[in-house]
């Protein structure tokens, strides 16, 4: 497997200060999804986003996985509700006008 | 530059206790995380406001500072020196790593005071590499401009971004470029630009999904005898038969006439048609007796 589009997790700790475990509680909820290539561990690239934003809301707010794990569930039915609303606004239109 | 009551913004008391601190800040964190509240501008200036208040009120030293000064914020030039060998003894350099909600863009009050970011969570190391800060943008279109794939330049932030708006894209809907967004930090790659489209539709269409509807008036000679009608649809004229005895709000469809499907190409909705009769108006003495005569043969 290649590693173009991945990231060593050992780095990923030391930029943002974090332990191994951290990640791999990560793995285990599945907030993320760790690739073993060549006995290293890595996550993709497209994932970064949601790990500074799970790391963001485990410092700022106290949080721990479990509660994180939640929040992201809850943000991602706000995410699909949000769509679902421009979808049924668009459909108002159609009536009103 | 006005005076700013932390332990107003913290709902907290000035004998407060550290805990209490932590404890209010948390609480309002957790009600106003940007993260939490994606797109809510007021919940970030207030995350903002939160976020300073707890870095001047939980670090003991800043809050001496602040609770012997605060209000008599002209004279905070005085605490630039003292403010300066604590940062270098702080090794200097902090910034945010995860975007500027976390830290950066601080009070006018607060820099004169603290002279900037004066982090006491140590979080950030020197050196280390941070992707930029997400940048949203609204771009206002009219339904026209979306029929076709269409090569646009926008200026954002000073900057030309050359940008392709796919053909059928929607009203609310949301494009992501990667790279477009806030420099990073320490050289790390920027953040994206989210471009949120506002279509106004302006034409005599209504759309539903990738369906246009519209209705066309239809001559009532034609609708009882039959005959050829032309039409606008969305790309031009078509002509259409129409049936004898066609009855007033008949839906006719006209397959693939409808809107571009979003990123399919050469694929489209379909064209609804309901048809309006207009009924003769003014009838001359002959029409009225020629109508008298056609009601004779159709006794109710």
């Amino acid at each position: 497997m290649s590693k173009e589009n991945f990231i060593p997790i050992h780095k990923l700790c030391k930029l943002y200060q974090v332990e191994m475990s951290f990640f791999s509680n990560l793995n285990e909820i599945g907030l993320i999804q760790i690739t073993t290539i060549e006995q290293s561990h890595y996550v993709h690239q497209d994932k970064i986003n949601d790990i500074e934003k799970i790391i963001r809301i485990h410092r700022d707010l106290d949080l721990n996985i479990e509660g994180i794990d939640i929040v992201f569930n809850l943000l991602q039915k706000i995410d699909d509700l949000e769509n679902e609303m421009i979808t049924m606004k668009n459909r108002l239109r159609f009536y009103e006008n | 530059m006005a005076f700013i009551d932390y332990y107003k913004i913290l709902g907290i008391a000035k004998s407060a206790s550290a805990a209490d601190i932590k404890k209010a800040y948390r609480k309002l964190a957790r009600k106003y995380h940007p993260d939490l509240n994606p797109s809510d501008k007021e919940a970030e200036r207030k995350f903002k406001e939160i976020n300073e208040a707890n870095e001047v009120l939980s670090n003991p030293e800043n809050r001496k500072k602040y609770d012997a000064h605060g209000k008599d914020w002209q004279h905070a030039a005085e605490f630039q020196k003292a403010n300066q060998q604590q940062r270098q003894y702080q090794g200097g350099g902090q910034q945010s790593p995860f975007g500027d909600f976390g830290g950066g863009d601080y009070s006018d009050f607060f820099e004169s005071m603290f002279g900037g970011r004066a982090s006491s969570r140590g979080r950030t190391g020197g050196g280390v590499k941070f992707r930029g800060q997400d940048l949203n943008a609204e771009l206002h279109l009219n339904l026209r401009d979306v029929y076709k794939t269409d090569k646009r330049t926008l200026t954002i932030n000073g900057k030309n971004i050359r940008l392709t708006i796919p053909a059928g894209v929607k009203n609310g809907q949301v494009i992501k470029i990667k790279g477009h967004g806030g420099e990073g930090v320490n050289g790390g790659p920027k953040g994206d630009l989210n471009i949120t489209f506002s279509i106004e539709n302006n034409t005599k269409f209504k759309l539903d999904g990738d369906n246009l509807h519209t209705t066309v008036d239809l001559d009532f000679y034609k609708a009882i005898l039959g005959g050829e009608i032309t039409i606008d649809t969305f790309d031009g004229k078509v002509k259409l038969k129409i049936a004898p005895e066609t009855q007033n709000g008949t839906k006719v469809k006209l397959k693939g006439k409808g809107f571009p499907v979003y990123k399919k190409e050469g694929s489209y909705g379909d064209l609804y048609i309901t048809y309006q009769i207009k009924m003769p108006k003014n009838l001359t003495e002959k029409e009225k007796q020629l109508f008298t005569e056609l009601a004779k043969l159709r006794p109710s």
